[in-house]
């Protein structure tokens, strides 16, 4: 199968360069010597086996194809691959037991200042980064694993970690036990599509400063928290599932000081707490679903402009919580379970506007020993009261238009 | 004995209100979850249900039926046969008689349409509850002097437990807030079954906001089998020590 699959590679590529060699190496012989003997374009197939080789760079745009995955190992102590030219094409390799240092950030793929990369179908076991992107452009990461097992935040480092880039595309990775599953900070433009991001320390998926980026159809599954994005613009998250963050600081989403955003058809189910906004402006919240969690939202005084309407709320335990008084987002034509009230023309809009804060989560957040009372008899009467005649609640947080049937997303 | 209990639990199984009281049980379960396909919304409704009808309607009756059966005991008396163990037996087949109404109530169709693990914790919730307050009756009964008085203290004590402790503890917490209060808050809780089943059942649905937010003391505790351990302990002890006292009574009581 493997050859068969070389031989079509080498049908592929013979009329791409047809100047272009194939240079074979082997666990006998230095990776670093071949690459060095290569001219542009030529291709290395790299036979199996176990290289423990190390701090290997490549310096001319050549494409390197491991057969069966041939095993490069840092042993614990060194990086393994850099990359500093561009138009390098690597596949299908297996890159293992980066060291931990203090002072380097220790990577299994290090590209340096490059553009039109590729890295594909490549697996990274037991690194410290896996993928470390720095002021790079255009490269693509896709079909790789990338799997470590850190257990704390000062150890560990990150999956794919991308720094000062522009124009990558993240897709189909598998990623797991590393402190953030992705990172991107100072990176714009790109794209993270159809990831799986699980048991990471930290988030599944971090923003620092990264503009004008998306991520869509990843899931994300038992991290310290989902996706952290902050001080960022214009970042859109579409048909995205969080799942599964429990804890004293979990999130589906943590949204600090964001702006312009879009969160669409994400689907947000048993998380503590699904979406938390902090600071942020713009974002236009629409057509998720929240099943299942502790807080569906929770929406601080700090955030202004904000839209959250189209989505469906359904066995949370509380809706929506606020740290205020003060409220100046939109709610509207949202389905929530917990709606009480009656719809008399039929039209599908309730008649009496949903507020979605109780005034138990307003007194929890207050006094967090109170939880202990949460479903008791006396709680549920507070609750109606509350409802008829609103005096801790904060009124402007309202659905003046809630659905009576749910969307159908 | 056995055939004193088995008298009362066939008595009691006759009875109109004890028939009445599975009714509404059943037809509210069998409503709150064929209504709509929220099935934890239903089991939460069921669980407020449970928690206020059980005590006050246990309480109440047991207490009541005790004093109705007053010359029956008065009866068993003159023959040679224990104290304690004709009040023990009536105790048995009137909290197995409840029991068996509120399985049947709520079990049965629990079974029926949300055969899940929280549901056998709601059926064993409601059940200790029933076995709880027949014990809360029973010592209400050998301690008041007239039928009246009787029914009087019951309204009370099942109120107190369903809705009074909770406004005093609200209180407590208000008031002390400024304080590490958490130990305190998990051990009075202790003081009241109704709280204890709920919390009981709340760790099967709710575990999210318990853990996520409220204090270390509490995701520590509440969190983990402990915290299930020590409901059921306390609500063992809460079955046994009204039993014991009443009997205790009962044996020095001049009828």
């Amino acid at each position: 199968m493997t050859s068969i699959r070389t031989i079509l590679l080498f049908l592929l590529l013979v009329p791409a360069g047809l100047s272009a060699a194939v240079i074979r190496t082997g666990p006998g012989s230095l990776l670093q010597h071949a690459l060095d003997r290569a001219q542009p374009g030529d291709t290395i197939l790299v036979a199996p086996g176990l290289y423990k080789q190390h701090e290997i760079v490549v310096r001319t745009p050549v494409t390197i194809i491991g057969e069966n995955y041939p095993v490069f190992d840092g042993e614990n102590k060194y990086q393994i691959l850099i990359v500093s030219a561009d138009k390098v094409n690597i596949q299908g390799i297996t890159v293992q037991n980066t060291g931990r240092s203090s002072m380097v950030d220790m990577a299994g793929i290090r590209l340096q200042n490059v553009s039109r990369v590729t890295v594909s179908n490549c697996r990274v076991l037991n690194t410290t980064y896996g993928v470390y992107l720095q002021g790079s452009r255009f490269c693509v990461i896709e079909n790789n694993e990338i799997r470590s097992s850190a257990t704390d935040e000062l150890q560990a480092g990150n999956g794919v970690h991308a720094w000062k880039s522009d124009s990558l595309l993240i897709r189909n990775n598998k990623i797991s036990g590393h402190r953030d599953g992705i990172y991107f900070e100072f990176v714009t433009g790109s794209a993270i599509i159809g990831n799986i991001s699980t048991n990471n320390v930290r988030y599944g998926l971090h923003f620092m400063f990264s503009h004008n980026d998306g991520y869509s159809r990843n899931i994300f599954r038992h991290n310290g928290a989902g996706v952290a994005v902050m001080y960022s613009k214009k970042v859109v998250m579409t048909g995205n599932t969080f799942g599964e963050h429990w804890g004293d600081a979990s999130y589906g989403i943590l949204l600090k000081d964001i702006s312009d955003s879009r969160i669409e058809h994400n689907n947000f189910a048993h998380n503590t707490i699904g979406i938390f906004m902090e600071g942020s402006n713009r974002i236009h919240v629409l057509r998720n679903t929240f099943n299942a969690n502790g807080w569906a939202m929770r929406v601080q005084a700090s955030c202004e402009g904000n839209t959250i309407e189209t989505n469906n709320f359904t066995e949370n335990s509380f809706d929506v919580a606020t740290n205020g008084t003060l409220m100046l987002n939109t709610w509207r034509d949202n389905y929530w379970d917990k709606y009480e009230g009656y719809d008399l023309n039929r039209d599908g809009t309730g008649d009496v506007p949903y507020h979605p804060v109780s005034v138990y989560s307003i007194l929890s957040e207050r006094i967090p020993s109170t939880m202990i009372l949460y479903r008791s008899f006396l709680t549920n009467i507070i609750d109606q009261a509350e409802k008829i005649m609103p005096s801790i609640i904060p009124d402007q947080l309202r659905d003046d238009s809630p659905k009576t049937k749910k969307w159908k997303l | 004995m056995l055939t004193v209990s088995k008298y009362v639990f066939l008595d009691l199984l006759k009875n109109r209100s004890i028939l009445v009281y599975t009714l509404v049980l059943a037809v509210l379960s069998f409503t709150l979850l064929g209504l709509d396909g929220n099935s934890a919304k239903g089991l939460l409704s069921l669980l407020n249900i449970t928690l206020l009808f059980v005590p006050v309607i246990t309480t109440l009756f047991s207490a009541i039926y005790f004093f109705n059966s007053l010359e029956f005991i008065e009866l068993l008396l003159s023959q040679p046969v224990k104290r304690t163990g004709i009040l023990l037996s009536e105790y048995a087949g009137m909290a197995l008689s409840l029991s068996a109404a509120f399985v049947a109530g709520v079990g049965v169709p629990l079974m029926i349409l949300l055969p899940v693990g929280a549901s056998f914790v709601l059926i064993l919730c409601g059940v200790m509850l029933t076995f709880v307050f027949t014990s809360i009756g029973l010592l209400i009964f050998v301690l008041s002097r007239d039928k009246t008085r009787g029914i009087g203290a019951a309204i009370i004590v099942s109120l107190f437990f369903t809705l009074l402790f909770d406004g005093l503890m609200m209180a407590f917490i208000f008031a002390f807030s400024e304080y590490p209060i958490d130990k305190a808050v998990v051990a009075m809780i202790g003081l009241n079954p109704v709280d204890l089943a709920r919390i009981l059942m709340l760790l099967q649905l709710d575990v999210a906001v318990l853990m996520g937010y409220s204090g270390a003391l509490f995701k520590e505790f509440l969190g983990s089998s402990s915290g299930s351990i020590f409901a059921v302990g306390c609500m063992l002890i809460w079955i046994v020590a009204p039993l014991l006292l009443a009997l205790r009574i009962f044996k020095k009581k001049d009828l």
